[in-house]
C-alpha cells in the first residue's frame, strides 16, 4: 500500500496512465518540482509499477506493461482506503451505542 | 510478455468496537457510509453503493444521476460471519457478466470479545479477473483504465 499510499506518487502513476511521459511533462502537470518527481518515479520504479525507456536525450517513463502487478497494487490502495472508511464508519456507530446505553453523557 | 503467474490476494483485517451483527450491517448494509466514493467506475458521481442482501445480489453504484453500474455478485450471504461476493471488473473498466472472470472477495467477522470485531477481507482469483490481455492493453495503449483513472485524479485533485 506504501508505493501508491502517497497522494502526489498516485496522482504520477494516474498521469502516466493515460500516457508515457518525462519528468518535466510530469512535473508541468503537478505542483511538485522536477527533482520531487524523479524521487517519485524511483519509488515507482523500485517497486515495479513503472519502467521508463530513453528516446533520443530524454526518459519517458510509462506504467509496467505487465500492468497485473499495477493493478493489484492499486486495488491494494483502494482496500486500504476502504477499511479506514470502515473502521471509521464503525466507530462512529459505536458512540451511537454508547450514547443509546447511557454509557456516553458527553452527548448534547 | 510471459503468461500472468498467479498474482497474491489482497488482505486486510481492521477490528472495530461494536458487536459482529452490527459490523456484519455496517459492512454490508451501509456500504455508502464507509466506501471511498472515489473508487468508482460509473460517469457520474457516486450517490450510492449497494450490496443486495442475499445470495446472487447485486453489488452496484447509483450515480447522483441516477445511472447504474454493477460491480458484483453476491456469492455467499452468511450473516453475521461470513460473505463472499465478486468484483468483476474488466481491464476495460466494466463489468464483466461473465463469472468465468470475476475474482472474489470473501469477508469474515469474528468476535474478539464483548462488542468488538474483526473483519477480515480477502480480494482473490486477480488472475481470472484480467484474464486475456485487457489490463495490459488498456495500460499500453490507453482505454478504459486510464479514463477511469483520469476522473480519478480529477476526484483528488479537486478534493486537495
Amino acid at each position: 500500500m506504501g508505493l501508491l499510499g502517497d497522494p502526489t506518487r498516485r496522482a504520477i502513476f494516474e498521469l502516466l496512465a493515460r500516457r508515457p511521459a518525462s519528468v518535466q511533462e510530469l512535473a508541468d502537470q503537478l505542483p511538485i518540482s522536477r527533482p520531487a518527481v524523479s524521487q517519485h518515479l524511483r519509488v515507482l520504479k523500485d517497486g515495479g509499477l513503472v519502467v521508463s525507456r530513453a528516446e533520443g536525450t530524454r526518459r519517458i517513463y510509462q506504467l509496467n506493461p505487465d500492468g497485473v502487478g499495477a493493478l493489484r497494487t492499486w486495488l491494494d490502495g483502494v482496500w486500504g482506503d476502504a477499511l479506514a472508511g470502515f473502521h471509521k464508519a464503525a466507530e462512529a456507530a459505536a458512540s451511537e451505542l454508547d450514547r443509546d446505553s447511557g454509557v456516553n453523557q458527553e452527548d448534547s | 510478455m510471459t503468461a500472468t503467474e498467479p498474482i497474491p490476494p489482497i488482505a486486510g483485517t481492521v477490528t472495530v468496537g461494536v458487536p459482529m451483527e452490527q459490523a456484519f450491517g455496517l459492512f454490508t448494509g451501509e456500504f455508502t457510509a464507509w466506501w471511498p466514493h472515489r473508487y468508482h467506475i460509473g460517469q457520474a458521481d457516486v450517490a450510492e453503493v449497494i450490496l443486495e442482501p442475499h445470495e446472487g445480489g447485486r453489488w452496484y453504484e447509483r450515480g447522483v444521476d441516477g445511472s447504474e453500474c454493477d460491480w458484483g455478485r453476491v456469492l455467499v450471504w452468511g450473516p453475521p460471519h461470513r460473505l463472499v461476493f465478486t468484483w468483476q471488473i474488466n481491464g476495460s473498466w466494466q463489468f464483466d457478466p461473465d463469472p468465468e472472470h470475476a475474482s472474489e472477495i470473501e469477508v469474515l467477522f469474528t468476535e474478539e470479545g464483548p462488542g468488538q470485531t474483526t473483519v477480515a477481507v480477502e480480494h482473490r482469483h486477480f488472475d481470472r479477473l484480467i484474464g486475456g490481455q485487457g489490463v495490459y492493453e488498456a495500460i499500453r495503449g490507453g482505454g478504459g483504465w486510464p479514463l477511469l483513472l483520469q476522473g480519478y485524479a480529477k476526484t483528488v485533485a479537486n478534493a486537495q
